[in-house]
């Protein structure tokens, strides 16, 4: 019997290797200064989706909510097996915390419709929230098991899952459809195919494709001349399966009162950089006599008995 | 979403398992005392469970005014929706103005849950509360005693300072370890609240077919000392130094993530950010430079002592007592050291 996923992916920016200028004066990150990479748990999530397809059947459905250059993890999503995917962007939804973010997923998950999956990674690294995968559920009106760390089994629409709960682990089971969240402890994941990068290299969104001719066309170009060379381009990848659905936030029903800044129930009051408590330290001596005298020290002010 | 209530209790969620409380549950009753001693508000304790009465007189001897307590046979063990159901029922009958989860696996499955049924904010994983006015330019106005959430966001490179204003309650997830845990006073006097929910069957979607827990092997959170090494111990066999001064002091043994990462100690002793946050009395850095992900999950100990060889290290500018040399000679001199040390 075959299941029908949506994996949420992130592209997000490299946490472990920041720089001076990440940061912008109204203290957002600045994502244009940083390397970008694919959400670690996300890769998970959509191995997991995969698998089930490899399994028993069905299609993989892969959305990001993002920036055009989101679609970079697209294609990667592309060059590992999934289906289906689908730029999610608009300005519209930039400064949504995680409220509006899981609103907005929600709403793409009901119009692409006719699932028994959503898989989502369980955290991604530029917030660490692990909100948006439980606050989607919500808005979908469905169960959610989050951590799992190994699907264990799957018949007649119920899944039996493995999750990790810090300390322990349980197994529970859950008709579907159901939201999954899912650990970067679940398993390898598989690389990209040689034979599917060859294929899908080429293939973009339409955001790209305006970017890419408005750079080349310079300046004395007219928007109708750019919207032609546009419509030539997409057509050309179009014929080829190489063009990206891309939406918006009209195109998912978006109620835009629960969308971007105004859905966003929290805001960023203060945002410091991390600066060091210059308090001054005792320094001691690196020898016998200076290190007694220390130990001494926490003898007396009862830090050590 | 509820409209802000500056009459509204401020809340924590009593998160227990096998009939025992989690320590964050008691930290955070602490530090809801103090922030509705601020607003002059009382603190409430959210408890749901199955034959968990007696907990509730420990959440009032930690600050709880009033324990909401919800038993029920099929909530004897934690599941999302149920527990949601509680949480989400009980603030829409009582209107707190605040409510704090431990940002444990368990709370950060069900503060957002909740959160999103009440199409409320949530800020997760906050090393740090407080309540202040807020200026609020655009709309001309003074926002009066809001919650401060604050963290670190962006892998650790930055602190956010997150506000709620209108759509309350105010809710957040707080770290474990980060506020102390108070003495319990048996003195006082709280109310304990006994509330009937009503569950839907869809709230029982789930269903727990197999549990099991592993007892904690690392206690970092319960000791006084804690001997923590580093990336500059060298290797696993190194680090045996460290052993040798944990062992001489009584203390546990630590490790920053460059010593799990290059495989000298599991990772159940990491501290930091990703790993366990830690206060001790006394906590002695061997060979540990100090990012920013170790530092956060350590600089609240009452007196740390720092080697390394590296005086620019930024471990010591945390550091209370530093030692600017080779481990290998000072830890075996400190350990002499405490064998000898005078009695007090």
């Amino acid at each position: 019997m075959p299941y029908h996923s949506i994996v949420c992916v992130k592209q997000v920016p490299d946490t472990a290797n920041i720089t001076g200028e990440a940061m912008k004066a109204d203290g957002t990150v600045n994502r244009a200064a940083l390397p970008t990479v694919f959400n670690p748990d996300d890769l998970h999530a959509l191995e997991v989706a995969l698998d089930v397809r490899d399994r028993w059947g069905g299609t993989v459905t892969v959305v990001s909510m993002g920036p055009p250059k989101a679609a970079d993890v697209l294609r990667d999503c592309l060059y590992r097996g999934a289906d289906r995917v689908i730029l999610l962007t608009d300005r519209r939804a930039a400064a949504s915390d995680t409220l509006a973010t899981s609103y907005i997923l929600n709403q793409a998950v009901r119009h692409i419709g006719n699932y028994d999956f959503v898989f989502c990674g369980r955290q991604a690294i530029d917030g660490d929230t692990a909100q948006v995968g439980p606050q989607c559920a919500e808005k979908l009106g469905i169960p959610q098991v989050t951590y799992l760390e190994r699907l264990i089994d799957l018949r007649d629409r119920t899944a039996r899952i493995r999750r990790n709960v810090g300390n322990g682990w349980e197994i529970v089971e859950v008709r579907l459809p159901v939201l999954v969240t899912v650990l970067d402890t679940a398993g390898e994941v598989r690389p990209p195919a040689a034979r599917r990068v060859m294929k899908y290299k080429r293939a973009r969104v339409r955001a790209e494709l305006v970017a890419a001719v408005a750079a080349a066309g310079g300046a004395g170009v007219s928007p109708a001349d750019v919207e032609r060379e546009v419509e030539r381009r997409a057509e050309t990848l179009r014929s080829r399966g190489l063009m990206l659905e891309q939406w918006d936030l009209d195109d998912i029903q978006a109620d835009l009162k629960w969308c971007g800044l105004a859905g966003s129930p929290t805001k960023v009051h203060r945002v410091q950089s991390i600066v060091l408590t210059k308090q001054g330290y005792t320094e001691i001596p690196p020898t016998e006599e200076g290190i007694r005298r220390l130990v001494r020290e926490l003898v007396v002010d009862h830090t050590l008995g | 979403m509820i409209a802000p209530n500056r009459k509204g209790e401020v809340w924590i969620f009593a998160e227990q398992e096998d009939g025992t409380l989690h320590d964050v549950a008691l930290e955070l009753c602490g530090k809801a005392r103090e922030l509705a001693d601020h607003l002059g508000v009382k603190v409430g304790a959210i408890l749901p469970g199955w034959n968990v009465r007696e907990l509730a007189y420990r959440l009032i001897q930690h600050g709880a005014d009033d324990v909401y307590l919800s038993e029920d046979r099929r909530l004897e063990h934690y599941q999302t929706l149920p527990y949601a159901r509680v949480v989400t029922t009980l603030a829409e009958k009582h209107k707190p103005q605040i409510v704090l989860f431990g940002a444990t696996p368990l709370g950060r499955d069900l503060a957002p849950r909740c959160a999103s049924a009440m199409r409320a904010g949530l800020t997760a994983d906050c090393t740090d509360l407080d309540v202040a006015d807020v200026p609020d330019p655009a709309a001309k106005t003074t926002h009066k005693n809001l919650l401060l959430q604050i963290r670190p966001a962006f892998g650790g490179n930055i602190i956010a300072t997150i506000i709620n204003p209108e759509r309350w309650p105010q809710m957040a997830t707080v770290r474990e370890g980060v506020m102390p845990l108070g003495e319990p006073n048996m003195q006082r006097q709280g109310e304990i609240v006994a509330e009937k929910i009503k569950f839907d069957d869809n709230d029982f979607a789930v269903r727990l077919i197999e549990r099991h827990r592993e007892p904690r092997k690392v206690n970092l959170k319960g000791a006084r000392t804690i001997v923590a090494g580093g990336g500059g111990v060298g290797s696993k066999q190194n680090f045996r130094v460290i052993h040798d001064l944990a062992g001489a002091i009584g203390g546990a043994i630590g490790a920053s993530r460059a010593a799990v990462d290059g495989g000298f100690i599991d990772k159940a002793h990491q501290i930091g950010q990703t790993g366990t946050t830690v206060r001790p009395a006394l906590y002695v850095a061997c060979g540990i430079s100090g990012a920013i992900q170790h530092r956060a999950g350590m600089e609240e100990s009452a007196k740390i002592v720092a080697i390394n060889w590296d005086k620019e290290a930024p471990i010591f500018g945390v550091a209370h007592y530093g030692i600017v040399g080779d481990l290998n000679q000072v830890v075996p001199m400190m350990v002499k050291a405490i064998k000898e040390r005078p009695k007090e």
